[in-house]
């Protein structure tokens, strides 16, 4: 489980979050939700460490990192998978050696142990006889699933998604969302991802934070994302005119 | 304040690549990569231009060359000494700075654009340390030996020329090229130092620029371009500075 606590976070005197506390569970696809600005990225980079908040805590299973030492915190990043909203797969690299990476950084497996482990995670996300092409020569949704297999290889206990639909179809996005949910159970792992797309929302929302304007304004799950009455969750979720004809239904 | 501002973070990237490797071998890939991207690729303009600037030193200097006072095998000892002293270690330095600079600069400004190098720091990788360190190592290991081959190519020039021509007898050009020799020694490590500083010069402020990146393309193509305006200043400024401390 991953726990903030009273984050703070400001940028040239710009406040971005504040007091923001939230529970990601384990073993559960906990979202992060809001409109552009709201504080999400930021948020999601305090959390994996690229940014220091000004107060409040960051638990990893009960480990602190914002009081750990740059040797600790690297450990932590070992536990860690992150799929980025490009997929920043490595250009120079082919398929199969972006999934070797983290094995060949931090593993001790050899060649053919690393290379059977890359195989398997790339089938996993149904990526077959792509080993030898380069990032370049795959579809954006291909990527995905090739950042998503990068980000399992290492068996992490935490994975973060930020925005993992962008740029896809609507059928690629729900593949996509599926396989996140399906490899969050299988592994039992703590998975944040960042989305503003209500299809994700209400497929794999099993825990969801609501920031508007860097405020945790509000908690819940994809069932009771649709019958809030909370005025900036409705005007986010609610937009266009037939959406807010069917809540008029509900 | 800028200028503090830049020269402070440029230390503290520069100081960040030397932690202990995640693992020694992939660094030994990595520089042995950079050893073949920065130097074996670069070794073909190198020979062409070098080859080219000794065939014109040689002309320059024959046919500027009137009074009976001054022997023939000048030409041959003034190409030595402009090959070794300047033309090697400094000008192929700074026509490296436009090629090499620019594609680090580049290279790592894409990769900070596209968010891979945050993928790097997110796994736990010395993201300086992996990709600038093998750069400038393998720069430093392998600029002596472009700047050794710059050196010969520029003879092998000078002396084509006065095979072919009858401006200068080769007989004339290769005692010039042997003459004075007790200072070649001194003169070729010279060079050699020179370019050791111009390597770390080049692939350091290159990367700093490319590294630090912010936005898109338009700004990986900004920092491409001051990688080489900076890179070039800076040898500049290097060469006279180890000229001063070394040859005065």
């Amino acid at each position: 489980m991953i726990e903030v606590r009273n984050i703070n976070k400001s940028f040239h005197g710009t406040q971005v979050l504040y007091d923001v506390s939230f529970k990601f569970e384990t073993g559960k696809t906990n979202l992060i939700i809001g409109q552009s600005g709201s504080g999400k990225s930021v948020l999601t980079k305090c959390i994996v460490g690229l940014l220091e908040p000004e107060q409040g805590e960051i638990l990893f299973d009960n480990r602190n990192v914002v009081s750990l030492n740059r040797k600790e915190k690297k450990e932590i990043r070992k536990e860690i998978g992150m799929l980025f909203q490009g997929s920043a797969l490595f250009d120079s690299l082919t398929v199969e050696e972006n999934v070797m990476f983290p094995l060949k950084m931090f593993s001790k497996m050899s060649k053919e142990e690393m290379r059977e482990r890359a195989n398997f995670c790339l089938k996993r996300v149904d990526i077959i006889n792509k080993n030898n092409l380069y990032p370049a020569e795959t579809s954006g949704g291909m990527q995905k699933r090739i950042a998503i297999a990068r980000a399992i290889a290492m068996k992490p206990k935490y994975l973060f998604c930020d925005e993992p639909n962008s740029g896809l179809d609507p059928v690629t996005s729900m593949m996509i969302d599926e396989l996140i949910k399906e490899i969050t159970i299988e592994d039992n792992m703590t998975t944040i991802v960042i989305t503003h797309d209500m299809n994700s929302v209400l497929e794999i929302g099993d825990n969801i934070m609501f920031l508007n304007r860097g405020h945790n304004h509000w908690v819940g799950d994809k069932n009771s994302i649709l019958r809030t009455e909370n005025k900036a969750v409705n005007d986010f979720v609610y937009v266009s005119k037939f959406l807010k004809q069917f809540k008029n239904k509900l | 304040m800028t200028l503090f501002y830049h020269i402070g973070k440029y230390f503290i990237l520069m100081f960040s690549m030397f932690t202990r490797p995640e693992k020694w071998s992939v660094y030994w890939d990595r520089t042995m990569d950079e050893i073949i991207q920065l130097g074996i690729k670069s070794l073909g303009i190198v020979i062409i231009m070098s080859f080219f600037m000794g065939s014109v030193l040689v002309i320059q200097t024959a046919t500027a060359i009137d009074s009976p006072l001054l022997p023939r095998y000048t030409v041959g000892f003034t190409l030595k000494q402009s090959m070794i002293l300047e033309f090697a270690p400094t000008i192929i330095s700074l026509i490296l700075a436009g090629k090499i600079g620019s594609n680090i600069a580049s290279e790592l400004g894409t990769m900070r654009t596209r968010e891979q190098i945050d993928a790097l720091d997110i796994m736990g990788v010395n993201s300086a340390g992996y990709l600038i360190a093998p750069k400038i190592i393998g720069a430093m290991f392998f600029f002596p030996v472009i700047i050794t081959f710059s050196m010969f190519f520029g003879f092998v020039g000078g002396g084509f020329i006065a095979s072919t021509t009858n401006l200068v007898s080769l007989e004339d050009f290769l005692f010039g090229i042997r003459s004075f020799s007790t200072d070649n020694f001194f003169m070729f490590t010279y060079a050699i130092e020179k370019s050791l500083v111009f390597a770390f010069i080049i692939t350091s402020i290159s990367s700093y620029f490319g590294y630090y990146a912010q936005g898109g393309s338009l700004e990986v193509g900004k920092a491409s371009t001051n990688a080489v305006v900076y890179s070039s200043i800076f040898i500049l400024f290097a060469n006279v500075l180890i000229t001063q401390l070394v040859l005065i």
